[in-house]
């Protein structure tokens, strides 16, 4: 009976382990998909960008101080969540815990920014029903702020879920995963920093 | 306020037509009859535990191919309505709106709610069986993508009888599908309906792409997996690749018609051409997405029924391939006419040609598959053969619409419709129809009738060609696609009448085609005779080997695979008394079940509805319906369940026993 | 086996079918493949080479599909010539990977050579000056426009025969296609854009004009005559109408552009600019417009100048043709 249940237990984990590294990949395919959904974003905006429609543009409506702040904050969270990584590589739970809450505050510190920026441009008299060239930059830029938004809802999940249940296999790889979409969502702002505001205020 | 709840309900409602009146009538009937017979014969909590929550493949796969056949049934009524209008000029059957509503709806149902579920059911119910595996990557994401699918489909066929069917063709190019132009809500079941399932096709082609990648048996080496299953990855590949565009297009199209958005409106900078190259983006790779499974399914066909391996395995390969790669290079040859000049139009005429090479080579494969072969002639092979010259000439005419400058004289003619469906119905529906009457046996353990199914085939065949063909002459005769009556005195007779009619004649063919598959059906349930060792076409490839239909877990212990037509090689090293030793059983993980799919799928349900409406109070709460049982289960432990060993050997036991 | 044997029967009646499609094309009603111009006359031509290239190719796959089908059945007793494990000929499927390389090679040469002969912005050489004709499309009409002879017509079209005619498209609804089958293939009209097309009638008759694009209700009404005519008649018919004294105004533009089917209407006279105002009509005030792609109002006069194509000998040869050849219908 015991040899039976020990074997059933092995066998338990080698199934784990290969069912983890599945969903990994399935993440991966995700990240793709979600390269192709950014990529049409960004070409309708190119397309749409120079279309005014007697409206303001960038020159009138982007406050390059608050952009760098969102860019300075959002770089420093991919840092901090490689610190996560690490903590967790290192079997730190506490550090592992502690650096995605920095990142996750980072998160909101970025999304708050955001949000400002939104709210002043709306105040503007610059809504989403301007011309094209806003419509086409308020889905760009939000459709990343609803990725950052869902990647905050994850963390914190995350980290109750660490805090109850520890490191196991199956949160391992939902560090490792959320690390991954966090780097990925850092790397879309900067395209989005520099083809949307750079490229608008140059 | 009665007043008010009157004037509500007949907006709300779709009123002011009996055939809408019949219909309503109709689904009321069908819903009182389903609750009834489910209360009736106590079946509720069957139909919840053994098909609601489940995440086996084999099921999951099942209700896709039934929901599609509902889905044909659908559309096909659109069709006939149609061709009865059309069959006479001046028909006064269905008037300007409701005939385009029914274009509209015949297109995006056949595409979307019956061809791509269809595809769905074949690659769940074949894939892990055909690549020894006991279910596919995420049984819990697949469930998840039915009931996408299903609510989806749902929503969009709710639009019929509630608030109105959207009208601006199944591509609803705006500024036609724009606010300004289509005020009603139709064209938001148009976009909402789509949207939800199309994030379920989206996932299902994540979960096989990882399936095919990384689930295989043992010793199957890409090289050694069967033609179908290749065929699968190529179009889980090109959904990967296509279907996002189609999420952001329809996304954008929301935002101009509910928020006020300039994408793709006039006024304001926006450019109704972008959408058009857009959504072209997603639909030329579409019609190669739903087509190269039935590739796939052919390529089984043509090898089981001629007793011979599959000729040219490499070619057919890199032909599939080239086929996902080439589909995404030829989106423009949709709008030749729209002046983008003539350095596009040409480089887009090449691209599209190029893909007749691909499809050429795999149409010489499968004849010299055939050839020295031992042809039984078997319904799913009637099928197979009869796609042979239907693709061939839909083909050739498809070279000919892709000649730019004469596309000019083609464009949205009935030529071109002639065309679309020649491949579609040639291609994807004869392929998925032979699918389905291959692999029946192995999805419920019998075979369906053959001499219903002959009749069947041949209404549908010869209806086919007397549907079709006049409709290229109808083409050249300038009849342009969409109108709803064609002879308008002004003293032009333009002939159009007499093809017209044929063709109608044809439809109906195919309609009676049609019915004599559901008797076939219905008889075969009554009549059959269980299918005992599991292999009942002398099949090739490994989803032979199991009992029919496979128990959940598929194989007691994972085959070990040496080469191409695996299970073919295996039934001779039986034969010569050398069988592959089978390893001790082990016991089997399995998922659990889960209801969160079809809860969530609800709550999307809700959500889309809400914002087809402007509801907020249905859109929020379904937003965070989605968003809680997305946290409830991340928070889940399923772990899932073993089956011990002494379960299997019962099993097995009483499987291959029972025969 | 009788089922088998009514198969090959089937298989076998498809090209004669799509044949006798296509032969029976000499007669009148197939109007696309009876064309009164030289434009339509080289996409006519285009379409028989095509067609004959695909034959090539089409018709013995399908004899083979048949013959194999036929001579590889099943028969009781039937131990010849089977061979289960023939999978692989590596001269065999080069063969069939160069068959379409080289048909579509063909194909394609022949297919970019036309594509620049007859780009519909391309002007038609001519002796005779060209006749310009501006079309909008409306829900659900065809509004004309002669800018030069200052008249505007509904529904209904007449220039004078063997001369080219130059259409200038636009859209103030949602796009729609202009085609006249007998004078040669479609283009959009689309709202924001001015599009070019040339077209000429080598006879007089009135020929068959459709909107071949979906665009809501009643786009099926959407149907217009094109009358060509001698070029007298031509300029009587315009006096005639200018005689008419019934203007259309720019109120009455308004009303026209309102949906509705409408029958055919002339107009002695339409307010200056009109087109240009259609194109122009969602270009705010004071912002530089969007030109998306295609040929924007601005560049018409470039556009004017005929173009020196780079294919022109082709383009000669094939107009030239396109008038030769015409006499036999």
């Amino acid at each position: 009976m015991a040899h039976h249940a020990a074997a059933q237990t092995a066998h338990h984990h080698s199934h784990e382990e290969e069912h983890e590294s599945l969903k990994t990949m399935g993440f991966w395919m995700f990240l793709i998909t979600d390269v192709i959904l950014f990529s049409v974003l960004f070409a309708t905006f190119i397309i749409l960008r120079g279309n005014f429609n007697g409206g303001p543009g960038p020159h009138e409506l982007f406050q390059m101080p608050g952009v760098i702040a969102e860019t300075f904050i959002l770089l420093t969270s991919s840092f901090t969540c490689g610190l996560a990584v690490l903590s967790m590589n290192a079997g730190k739970i506490k550090g592992l815990i502690g650096w995605l809450a920095v990142t996750g505050i980072l998160g909101i510190a970025f999304l708050t920014l955001e949000i400002t920026e939104f709210v002043h441009m709306v105040n503007e008299g610059a809504t989403i029903s301007t011309s094209a060239f806003l419509t086409a930059f308020y889905t760009l830029v939000g459709t990343h702020g609803l990725h950052v938004t869902i990647g905050i809802v994850w963390m914190t999940g995350l980290i109750i879920q660490l805090k109850r249940n520890g490191l196991n296999v199956k949160t391992k790889r939902k560090v490792n995963n959320i690390s991954l979409y966090w780097h990925f969502l850092d790397i879309i702002w900067i395209f989005v920093f520099s083809f949307v505001y750079l490229m608008g205020v140059m | 306020m009665w007043e008010n709840i009157k004037t509500f309900a007949s907006e709300f409602f779709v009123t002011g037509d009996p055939l809408i009146y019949g219909a309503d009538v109709a689904i009321v009937l069908t819903l009182v009859a389903i609750v009834f017979t489910l209360s009736y014969f106590k079946k509720w909590k069957w139909l919840w535990k053994d098909w609601i929550t489940t995440v086996d493949h084999k099921k999951i796969g099942i209700m896709y191919i039934l929901c599609s056949i509902l889905m044909l049934f659908r559309g096909g009524v659109d069709a006939l309505l149609m061709r009865t209008q059309l069959a006479m000029p001046d028909m006064q059957f269905l008037n300007a709106e409701h005939y385009n509503a029914i274009f509209t709806t015949h297109g995006v149902i056949m595409i979307l709610f019956m061809a791509m579920p269809f595809m769905f059911g074949l690659f769940n119910i074949m894939v892990p069986l055909q690549i020894g595996a006991r279910d596919v990557a995420f049984p819990f994401l697949n469930s998840l993508s039915f009931w996408l699918f299903f609510w989806g489909a749902m929503l969009f066929n709710m639009s019929f009888v509630i608030g109105g069917s959207p009208d601006a063709g199944w591509l609803a190019y705006p500024p036609l599908s724009g606010i300004d132009h289509s005020p009603g809500v139709g064209q938001n079941f148009y976009i909402w309906g789509i949207q939800i399932s199309g994030i379920g096709s989206l996932m299902t082609g994540i979960n096989f792409v990882v399936t095919i990648l990384k689930m295989r048996a043992p010793g199957m080496k890409l090289m050694k997996m069967p033609m179908f299953t290749w065929s699968v990855l190529s179009s889980s590949l090109t959904i990967m690749l296509a279907f996002p565009i189609l999420t952001v297009t329809l996304a954008m199209l929301f935002i101009d018609r509910f928020a006020g958005g300039h994408f793709f409106t006039l006024d304001g900078g926006g450019n109704p051409m972008m959408y058009i190259n857009l959504i072209w983006m997603w639909g030329h790779p579409e019609v190669y997405i739903v087509v190269l499974p039935a590739f796939g399914v052919f390529s089984e066909i043509f090898a089981t029924f001629s007793k011979k391996k599959l000729f040219g395995y490499t070619s057919m390969v890199l032909a599939m391939m080239s086929i996902a790669v080439f589909s995404f290079f030829t989106w423009a040859h949709h709008f030749f006419t729209m002046g983008s000049g003539a350095n596009v139009n040409a480089f887009f005429a090449v691209t599209t040609m190029l893909i007749a090479i691909p499809t050429g080579v795999k149409i010489f494969n499968w004849l010299f598959t055939m050839y020295k072969g031992k042809i039984t002639f078997e319904t799913p092979m009637m099928w197979a053969i009869s796609f042979i010259p239907v693709f061939v000439i839909g083909g050739m005419t498809g070279v000919m619409l892709s000649v730019a400058p004469a596309d000019f004289q083609f464009h949205n003619s009935y030529f071109l419709v002639a065309h679309f469906h020649q491949v579609l119905i040639g291609g994807v529906v004869f392929g998925f129809f032979a699918g389905l009457y291959y692999w029946w046996p192995k999805m419920f353990g019998f075979r369906l009738n053959e001499r219903i199914g002959k009749w069947a085939f041949w209404f549908w065949n010869i209806g086919f060609y007397v549907c079709f063909m006049p409709q290229y002459g109808l083409g050249l005769m300038g009849m342009t696609r969409r109108v709803n009556e064609y002879d308008w005195g002004q003293g032009w007779d333009m002939g159009w009448m007499p093809l017209n009619i044929v063709s109608t004649t044809g439809a109906f063919l195919m309609g009676i085609g049609f019915l004599f598959q559901v008797w076939q059906i219905a008889y075969s349930i009554k009549t059959h005779k269980r299918d005992v060792n599991g292999d009942p076409w002398n099949g090739r490839t490994l989803e032979w080997s199991t009992p029919s239909p496979a128990p959940v877990y598929n194989f007691a212990t994972l085959p070990k695979i040496q080469e191409v037509d695996s299970w073919w090689e295996e039934k001779e090293r039986i034969k010569a008394g050398k069988p592959t030793p089978q390893p001790p059983l082990e016991p089997i993980h399995m998922p659990d079940n889960s209801a969160i799919p079809f809860i969530q799928s609800l709550c999307w349900f809700v959500a889309g509805f809400g914002f087809v409406f402007g509801w907020m109070f249905f859109a929020i709460p379904g937003l965070i319906g989605v968003a809680v049982t997305m946290i409830v289960r991340s928070f889940q432990k399923d772990d899932g369940y073993y089956i011990s060993v002494d379960e299997i050997k019962k099993t097995e036991a009483s499987i291959r026993g029972a025969g | 086996m009788k089922k088998s044997r009514l198969a090959k029967r089937i298989f076998a009646a498809v090209p004669l079918l799509l044949m006798t499609v296509l032969l029976s094309a000499c007669s009148e009603k197939y109007i696309v493949l009876d064309p009164k111009g030289p434009i339509g006359q080289s996409q006519k031509d285009l379409i028989i080479i095509t067609t004959l290239l695909c034959a090539v190719i089409i018709v013995p796959v399908l004899i083979l599909a048949g013959f194999i089908v036929w001579r590889y059945r099943d028969k009781p007793g039937r131990k010849d010539d089977y061979k289960p494990k023939w999978s692989h000929d590596t001269r065999l499927e080069v063969t069939w990977w160069a068959i379409p390389i080289i048909i579509i090679a063909i194909l394609a040469t022949v297919t970019v050579r036309y594509t620049y002969a007859l780009e519909p912005s391309r002007p038609i050489e001519s002796a005779e000056k060209t006749v310009t004709i501006q079309v909008a499309s409306l829900d659900w009409k065809w509004l004309f426009l002669y800018p030069e002879e200052g008249i505007a017509t509904v529904n209904y079209i007449k220039f004078p025969d063997n001369v080219p005619v130059r259409f200038e498209l636009t859209s103030d609804a949602p796009m729609n296609s202009f085609w006249i089958p007998q004078l040669g293939g479609q283009i959009y009209t689309m709202s924001g854009m001015a599009m070019t097309l040339h077209l000429q009638a080598d006879q007089t008759g009135k020929y068959f004009g459709s909107s071949a694009n979906f665009s809501g209700k009643d786009f099926a009404q959407m149907r217009f005559v094109a009358e060509a005519s001698t070029k007298d008649e031509f300029d009587a018919w315009v006096k005639e109408v200018k005689a008419t004294g019934n203007a259309l105004t720019t109120d009455g533009y308004e009303q026209l552009q309102k949906p509705s089917v409408e029958e055919q209407q002339q107009f002695s006279s339409f307010p200056e600019g009109l087109f240009q105002k259609i194109v122009t009509k969602y270009v705010p005030e004071g912002s530089q417009g969007h030109h998306h792609g295609g040929g924007a109002v601005s560049s018409n006069e470039q556009k004017q100048k005929p173009v020196q194509p780079e294919t022109s000998e082709d383009a000669d040869s094939s107009h030239n043709a396109a008038q030769s050849t015409h006499a036999g219908h």
